[in-house]
C-alpha cells in the first residue's frame, strides 16, 4: 500500500513540477530568479481563485464554462457603475462583485431547479454574460481609476505581490472545506454517486447551488485584480480563462467525472502551467506556441489519468 | 424520433407537429423575422441582403450539420472553429502557393477529416469526455494557427479557387451546398444503418451495443463524418471573401452549437434533426442582420444568442419533464 501512496497523483505531479522548474532553470537563467517568481504569481492569482472553485464544480461531476465570462461582465460593470453611473470606486466594486456572483448563483439554479446538464448551461451562459458585457460596453473601454486601486493588482504586502497572498489563503481555504468539512464530503459524495448521496440524505442541489455561487464570487474577485492589475475595463476581457482552469484543475488529479480530487493538486497543476507558460517564453517559445503546450498537457494528463484508472479498476 | 411521434390514437397532424414541432417553430421565426424587419426597413428585403444573409452564412449551416450529428451521438465538439480557421489558412496557403486547385480543396479537408477522426478515437475508447478532448484540440489547433502564420493575411488567392464566390443557376454555390448537404444528410440519417445508430448510440449506448451496434465505432463515424462537414465549411469559409485573415473566427464554435441545439437537437442525445439545424442557421444570420436594420447595436446579437440558448434548452428540459 506504500507503493501505491507514493504513486498518488499529487506525488507524481509535484515530481514533475519540480524537473520542470529545474529543467526551465537551466535554459534560461532569467527563470529562478525571486524577482520572476513574484512575478509569476502575480499572473497566476486570477485564473488560480477561478481554479479553486473549479475544483469544486468538477468534483461535483460539473463544469463552468462560463467563469471567464462572468469575469468580463464584472469587470465591465465595475467600470459603469463607477463611470456612467458615478458611483464611488468601492461601492461600485462590491456591487460588481455582488452581481458576478449572481451571475454564478444563476448558474447553479439553471443547473438544479431544470436539470440542465452543467456543461449547456453555462455554455449558454458563456454567450449570454459576454453578450451583456459587449452589449453593455459596446467595446468602449474604461480607464483613469485612482492610484489607490491598482493596490489589488500591482501592490505588495512584506514584499510579496497582494493578490498572491489572496491566493494562498483562498487555497488554504478551498483545502480546508473540501478535505476536512462535512460540505467537502457532501460534494465529493455528490460526484462520486448523486443518487447515493440524495438517498444518504445529503442536500446535492443546495450543496451545488453554493457551489456555483462560489464559482461566480471566484470569478468576481479575478475580474477586480485583473482590472486593477492592467488598469483599464474591456469586455474582451477573461475570454478563454475557462479552458486554463479546467486544465489546472484536471493536470491537478480532479476527476472530470467527479468525485476526486484534491485543492493541493489543482494548486500544483497550476504553478506546473505557469512555470510551463513562463519557462518557454523565456527560452524563446512564442506565446501561442504555449497555448499548443498547454492543450497537449491537458489531453496527455487525462489519458495517462484514464489509463491508470483502467488498471487500478482492473 | 422522439417517443411521442410513435404514440397511438393521435391525428396526423398532431404526430407531425410533436415530430417536426421545433423546426415549425425556427421556421415560423424566420418568416415573422423577415415580415417585420421587412415592413419597418425594407432594404432588409433587398437581393443583396439577402444574398448576404444566405450565402455568407451557410458555412456555419454546413458546419451545424456535423454539429447535429456529433451531440445527437452524446458528445459535443467546441474546437470546431478552430478547425475551420485552420482548415481555411492550409486552404488558402495551398491555393497562393500554386498547387492545384483541386488540392487547395481536398488537402484541408482529408486533414480535418483525420484531426477529429483521432479525436473521436480518443473519445470512444479512452472514455475521455468529448468536452475535455476537445477543448485540449481547441488550443491546441489555435495556438498551432496563430504560431504558424503570425496573423499573416492571405491575398490574391486564384479566381478559380473561389468556390462560394460561383453561381451556377444564378444561386450562389454556397446556398447549393447547404441545401444539398442538408438533404444528403437528413436522408443519411433517416435511411442508413449507420445513421440510425447515431440515434440509438446517443439515445442509451449500452441498448446501442446489445442491439449490437458497435458505440465505438459508430462514435468515431460521427466525428469523421463532423470532420468532413467542418472542412466542407472551411473551404467555403476561406473562399467568400477576398482574404483570409488566418486567425480564429471568435466564437464560431458557439454558434455552430447553438443552431445545432436551437434547430431541436437534444442536449441530452438521441433526437434532433439536420433540417432543424440548418433552419435555424439561417435564423441567427438573420436575427444579426435584423439588429443592423432595426437598428439595435451589433454588440448584443451574442446576448440575443445566449439566451435564445437558454430557453430552447430550459424548453426542451421542462418537456421531458411533462412526458416522463
Amino acid at each position: 500500500m506504500t507503493a501505491a501512496k507514493l504513486f498518488r497523483h499529487e506525488t507524481i505531479l509535484a515530481a514533475l513540477t519540480v524537473i520542470a522548474m529545474i529543467v526551465l532553470a537551466s535554459l534560461s537563467d532569467k527563470f529562478f530568479t525571486a524577482e520572476n517568481l513574484l512575478n509569476q504569481g502575480r499572473l497566476m492569482a486570477e485564473v488560480g481563485l477561478i481554479s479553486l472553485a473549479m475544483t469544486f464544480v468538477i468534483v461535483t461531476g460539473g463544469i463552468d464554462l462560463s467563469v471567464g465570462s462572468i469575469l468580463g461582465l464584472t469587470a465591465i460593470l465595475l467600470g459603469v457603475f463607477w463611470k456612467n453611473l458615478g458611483l464611488p470606486l468601492p461601492a461600485a466594486i462590491l456591487l460588481a462583485m455582488v452581481c458576478g456572483t449572481f451571475a454564478g448563483f444563476v448558474n447553479g439554479l439553471i443547473i438544479t431547479r431544470f436539470s440542465v446538464p452543467p456543461l449547456i448551461a453555462t455554455l449558454a451562459t458563456l454567450a449570454l454574460y459576454r453578450g451583456l458585457a459587449e452589449g453593455i460596453s459596446e467595446a468602449r473601454s474604461v480607464r483613469g481609476y485612482p492610484e489607490w486601486f491598482f493596490f489589488f493588482g500591482q501592490g505588495e504586502v512584506l514584499g510579496v505581490p497582494f493578490q498572491l497572498w489572496v491566493l494562498g489563503i483562498a487555497t488554504a481555504i478551498a483545502a480546508v472545506i473540501l478535505g476536512l468539512t462535512p460540505f467537502g464530503r457532501a460534494t465529493y459524495a455528490t460526484g462520486a454517486n448523486e443518487v447515493a448521496a440524495r438517498f444518504s440524505g445529503i442536500r446535492v442541489n443546495a450543496a451545488k447551488l453554493w457551489i456555483y455561487t462560489a464559482s461566480g464570487f471566484c470569478a468576481a474577485l479575478a475580474a477586480v485584480i485583473f482590472v486593477s492589475r492592467v488598469t483599464t475595463t474591456r469586455s474582451d476581457m477573461g475570454t478563454g480563462l475557462e479552458l486554463d482552469a479546467i486544465t489546472a484543475v484536471v493536470l491537478g488529479g480532479t476527476s472530470i467525472f467527479g468525485g476526486r480530487g484534491t485543492i493541493i493538486g489543482t494548486a500544483l497543476g497550476l504553478i506546473l502551467i505557469q512555470a510551463l507558460k513562463n519557462g518557454l517564453a523565456l527560452s524563446g517559445v512564442k506565446g501561442d506556441g504555449t497555448i499548443v503546450v498547454i492543450g497537449l498537457v491537458l489531453i496527455g494528463a487525462i489519458l495517462v489519468g484514464a489509463l491508470f484508472d483502467r488498471n487500478r479498476g482492473g | 424520433m422522439s417517443g411521442a411521434a410513435f404514440s397511438p390514437g393521435r391525428s396526423n397532424l398532431q404526430r407531425f407537429l410533436s415530430g417536426y414541432g421545433q423546426e415549425i417553430v425556427v421556421l415560423l421565426s424566420i418568416a415573422a423575422l423577415f415580415a417585420v424587419v421587412g415592413a419597418v426597413n425594407p432594404r432588409f428585403l433587398s437581393d443583396t441582403n439577402i444574398n448576404s444573409i444566405f450565402a455568407g452564412n451557410a458555412y456555419i449551416a454546413i458546419a451545424a450539420i456535423g454539429m447535429s450529428m456529433i451531440i445527437m451521438a452524446g458528445h459535443i465538439d467546441v474546437s470546431v472553429g478552430a478547425l475551420i480557421g485552420v482548415i481555411a489558412t492550409i486552404a488558402g496557403t495551398l491555393a497562393v502557393k500554386g498547387y492545384p486547385i483541386w488540392m487547395a480543396w481536398s488537402v484541408p479537408i482529408i486533414f480535418a477529416i483525420a484531426v477529429n477522426a483521432a479525436v473521436g478515437t480518443l473519445v470512444a475508447y479512452t472514455r475521455i469526455p468529448s468536452i475535455v478532448v476537445t477543448l485540449g484540440m481547441l488550443s491546441i489547433l489555435k495556438g498551432g494557427l496563430i504560431s504558424a502564420t503570425q496573423g499573416e493575411w492571405i491575398t490574391n488567392m486564384p479566381a478559380e479557387f473561389m468556390i462560394a464566390q460561383m453561381r451556377p443557376f444564378g444561386i450562389p454555390s454556397a446556398v447549393w451546398f447547404m441545401v444539398a448537404l442538408t438533404i444528403i444528410a437528413a436522408l443519411f440519417l433517416r435511411y442508413t444503418d449507420f445513421g440510425r445508430s447515431i440515434y440509438a448510440v446517443g439515445g442509451n449506448m449500452e441498448a446501442a451495443r446489445a442491439a449490437g451496434i458497435n458505440p465505438e465505432r459508430t462514435v468515431i463515424g460521427v466525428f469523421a463524418l463532423h470532420g468532413l462537414f467542418a472542412g466542407i465549411a472551411g473551404i467555403l469559409f476561406a473562399t467568400q471573401l477576398q482574404v483570409i485573415q488566418s486567425t480564429v473566427p471568435p466564437n464560431l464554435e458557439l454558434t455552430i452549437i447553438t443552431a445545432s441545439v436551437i434547430g431541436g437537437v437534444s442536449i441530452l442525445g438521441g433526437t434532433g434533426t439536420v433540417i432543424g439545424s440548418t433552419l435555424a442557421a439561417i435564423l441567427f444570420a438573420c436575427i444579426g442582420s435584423a439588429l443592423i436594420f432595426l437598428n439595435v447595436s451589433a454588440y448584443w446579437l451574442r446576448a440575443v444568442l445566449g439566451l435564445m440558448i437558454l430557453a430552447t434548452v430550459l424548453a426542451d428540459m421542462v418537456r421531458r419533464r411533462r412526458d416522463k
